[in-house]
């Protein structure tokens, strides 16, 4: 039998729409049979009209007022029929007090989109410059949220085994070197999968991949002058919509089908996606920033204000999301449970985000509603949540964010701390003891065991790997603001020269340092994360703030990889390492005991002389061991595997711990050698000549694995 | 509203021709047409996309609607489509059922 809830009740003025009331939840727009519910929250507004567009025309086809009969409680609603849902853009006028002291902003001569915009045309293709006249700059479009999924399902991989490699999605094939077919966009990461694979990740973290604007504060670089944008995209216009210009598909609308269908195939290829989620302030800016949504819907609700009207700014962005209000609190975990059923999105990480357990005044609150919520989601049960845990407003909470066993953190001392021991400062050893073992001086009062750590040496914020090993300062210069923008405590080393060289010596060391580098991040417990190029040698030309540079300094050079294949085949075998080593990715801390009864404790700490490690203050070098025997909680056997850490610039003899009879150590990596004796594949190392001692070169990492003794076969000719 | 599709039902094989634009305008249409088929035993279903400018959203949603209720054991062909189409149908991913030719001999 038919519903009698299908049927129009009314028609609109111009007589082309028939209306009927609509439904409350969900809110935006949603299809119905015969038509499309609209619905939005405000709880100042007086009125609210539904503005009408045919896709990208200058002036609305049709407006239409919400009956205020219509209105339940706070939230304007009606079903609208006989939309052509393809070519509709929707957005609404506000009408309410526009009084800044009190928090209002309403100007019902603004057209505002929709905060539940599942889909947002107005800069469809990226870098196309906007008609700035345009009344309605990010238009809310009407998504169809089917798509044939097949069997995929996020892939649920324990957060200890990932290995995370950040990307920007348009830097990482938009360089004519890539060979793509659609450089910069979601279909061109397709087309790298198999590279993803060859390199061994089993995780890509997007940056920024919901709408927003790339022209917001624009201008010409006065040093290149070359056109800076808002390249990065940390600032969102919508939270529910793709980046449209991130798709080839974007100038037909059809991001969403790009997207998904990039994730499936990621999946299809074991990969899982994390969304990098920016929920702590919107691209409106404070007080003289434009009006796309928020500011004219309900300023009051969606921003944290000072008690004078004016923006707070944590955020330092201009304005701060007040996420802990009741409403803006369901829109984040809406959003969130969208992504992650819609999209098949396996985790998020939360960019800036102590904001999300600040009060509406500002105040860290002891137990955050919005992190609390998050963390017990049942949608998001399964769903890796990270977050960098700290803001611009100087709350700094790496080690005590309020996790509820759920929430794991951008180790920020782990990248100081491991950056300041590889360029060889001193009293640096019994912090680096901490970070190798998931940092349990930072996680383990709450027992939130090693997977709380994101260990990362270089993310997109800061100097990429090779850049830290070829520049002492940053060089922003580009950037427009007199090199005064980005982080000025790098921890980084040049290696004797500052920037680019060509002197043999200076590039082995850097190398060197680079895999230096690469092979304590994978050895660590915690989960790892790369910066994509930094595998193939990445540089930004000593730029540690790329965000507005859209252009060869952000985007990866794909001919590094035959210059530095070197470095790419040391980063893809030290990944295979840890795939295949278990005793690399515990859930827990060590205990420091033997529990499983092996006769070792499951990490030692070891010197140049064996067991005896050197702590004191002037100390460069560190050495450890784990026992095979107590992978993964000791619930796994594995190797037994010794690594020496040699960050001193003279070489160090180590001795080597005594392994039992008929067991042996056999080389798998030693940065000090050249290619290609530097790294074996695993499972391929090679057996040590002398089993009681080996000479660490200068600044050096040595990685050892115990196994069984096979009869020596006879030394070839110049074999090493 | 003009019809921009023809389909033609032979022998176990739905010949579905599809001209100008195929998006939420007439991609029910289609749908619908399809619908009527759907009990048939069908061993190919072939689209002719020579004259198809542009599908939109609503546009492959209607493949997928006719690869899923009437084409589960029978295959799909999509004939000699444009290279905008093509793409569009590559970067969604609905090249993976179908198979895409140049030209169809029955």
């Amino acid at each position: 039998m038919e519903r009698v809830d299908l049927h129009p009740t009314r028609i609109c003025k111009c007589g082309r729409f028939p209306l009927r009331p609509g439904k409350p939840l969900p809110f935006g727009a949603t299809i119905v049979p015969g038509g499309v519910n609209f619905s939005i929250y405000s709880r100042y507004a007086t009125s609210c009209t539904l503005v009408l567009f045919e896709k990208h025309s200058p002036q609305p086809c049709c407006e239409i007022a919400f009956p205020d009969e219509w209105r339940i409680g706070n939230v304007f609603t009606m079903v609208v029929f006989n939309l052509d849902y393809d070519n509709i853009e929707y957005g609404f006028r506000m009408d309410g007090p526009f009084d800044p002291k009190n928090g209002h902003r309403f100007d019902k001569t603004k057209i505002l989109m929709d905060p539940y915009a599942k889909v947002i045309g107005g800069r469809d293709v990226w870098g196309v410059v906007p008609d700035w006249n345009n009344i309605y700059q990010h238009r809310a479009r009407i998504c169809f949220d089917d798509f044939d999924w097949e069997n995929d399902h996020p892939l649920e991989i324990p957060i200890e085994d990932l290995i995370i490699y950040e990307m920007h999605v348009r830097g990482f094939t938009r360089h004519p070197s890539s060979g793509v077919k659609h450089p910069g966009t979601f279909a061109g990461i397709i087309e790298k999968i198999p590279y993803l694979k060859e390199l061994g990740i089993n995780c890509v973290e997007l940056m920024p991949i919901h709408e927003f604007d790339e022209f917001e504060n624009s201008r010409i670089s006065p040093v290149t002058g070359k056109l800076l944008m808002n390249y990065w995209g940390y600032s969102n216009v919508g939270f529910f919509a793709l980046k449209a210009g991130y798709a080839a598909t974007g100038k037909f609308g059809m991001q969403v089908d790009e997207f998904k269908n990039l994730v499936k195939i990621l999946h299809k290829n074991g990969i899982e996606v994390i969304l990098d989620v920016v929920f702590n302030h919107t691209a409106e800016g404070n007080e003289n920033g434009p009006y796309i949504s928020y500011r004219g819907i309900d300023n009051k609700t969606y921003y944290m204000l000072t008690p004078d009207g004016y923006y707070f700014n944590f955020s330092g962005c201009g304005n701060t999301l007040n996420c802990n209000n009741p409403i803006v609190r369901n829109m984040i975990v809406d959003c969130l449970r969208y992504w992650a059923t819609d999209y098949h999105i396996d985790g998020f990480r939360f960019d800036l985000a102590t904001i999300l357990g600040r009060d509406q005044t500002g105040a860290p609150m002891h137990n955050p509603p919005l992190l609390e919520s998050l963390a017990f989601d049942p949608i998001l049960g399964k769903c890796k949540l990270i977050a960098e845990a700290w803001d611009a407003g100087g709350l700094y909470q790496v080690g005590s964010f309020p996790a509820w066993g759920r929430w794991a953190e951008w180790n920020g001392k782990y990248r100081d701390d491991i950056r300041k021991f590889l360029k060889g400062d001193l009293g640096m050893v019994g912090a680096v003891a901490q970070r190798i073992q998931g940092s349990p001086d930072l996680y383990g009062w709450q027992q939130r065991g090693a997977c709380a750590s994101i260990n990362f040496i270089t993310a997109h914020d800061g100097f990429t790997l090779m850049d830290l090993v070829s520049y002492n300062y940053k060089h922003n210069e580009a950037n427009g603001e007199d090199n005064r923008d980005g982080c000025n405590d790098n921890y980084s080393w040049n290696c004797g020269y500052e920037g680019e060289t060509d002197d043999p010596n200076i590039m082995r060391l850097r190398f060197k340092q680079i895999k230096n580098a690469i092979a304590m991040l994978l050895v660590s417990q915690g989960t790892p994360m790369i910066l994509a190029g930094d595998e193939i040698g990445k540089t930004q030309k000593g730029n540690n703030n790329a965000y507005c540079q859209d252009n060869e300094i952000s985007w990866i050079d794909w001919s590094l990889l035959d210059k530095n294949r070197e470095i790419f085949n040391f980063f893809k075998r030290m990944i295979a390492f840890r795939k295949v080593h278990p005793v690399l990715r515990n859930r827990g801390h060590f205990r420091n005991c033997d529990y499983v009864g092996s006769g070792y404790a499951d990490i030692t700490w070891h010197g140049t002389k064996a067991w005896y490690a050197d702590w004191s203050g002037t100390s460069r070098v560190l050495a450890f061991m784990l026992c095979g025997k107590h992978a993964k909680g000791g619930t796994v056997e594995d190797n037994t595997i010794y690594v020496a850490m040699n960050m001193h610039w003279e070489p160090h003899t180590f001795e080597l711990p005594q392994m039992p009879q008929g067991m042996g150590w056999y080389l798998f990596a030693h940065t000090d050698y050249l290619p290609p004796h530097d790294i074996f594949e695993p499972g391929q190392e090679k057996l040590l000549d002398n089993q009681k001692e080996f000479l660490l070169g200068p600044r050096s990492v040595l990685i050892i694995v115990c196994k069984p003794l096979v009869k020596k076969l006879p030394k070839k000719k110049g074999e090493r | 509203m003009e019809s921009k599709f023809s389909v033609n039902y032979e022998n176990g094989v739905a010949k579905i021709e599809l001209f100008g634009r195929l998006d939420a305008t007439n991609a029910s249409n289609l749908q619908e047409e399809l619908k009527k088929i759907i009990d048939k035993k069908i061993e190919r279903l072939v689209f002719f996309a020579k004259d198809l400018e542009y599908i939109s959203s609503a546009g492959l949603r209607v493949i997928i609607f006719a690869k899923q209720k009437i084409g589960v054991n029978s295959k799909v062909y999509l004939i000699s489509p444009q290279e905008v189409v093509l793409n569009v149908i590559k970067m969604s991913g609905l090249d993976n059922f179908m198979i895409i030719e140049d030209s169809y001999k029955d």
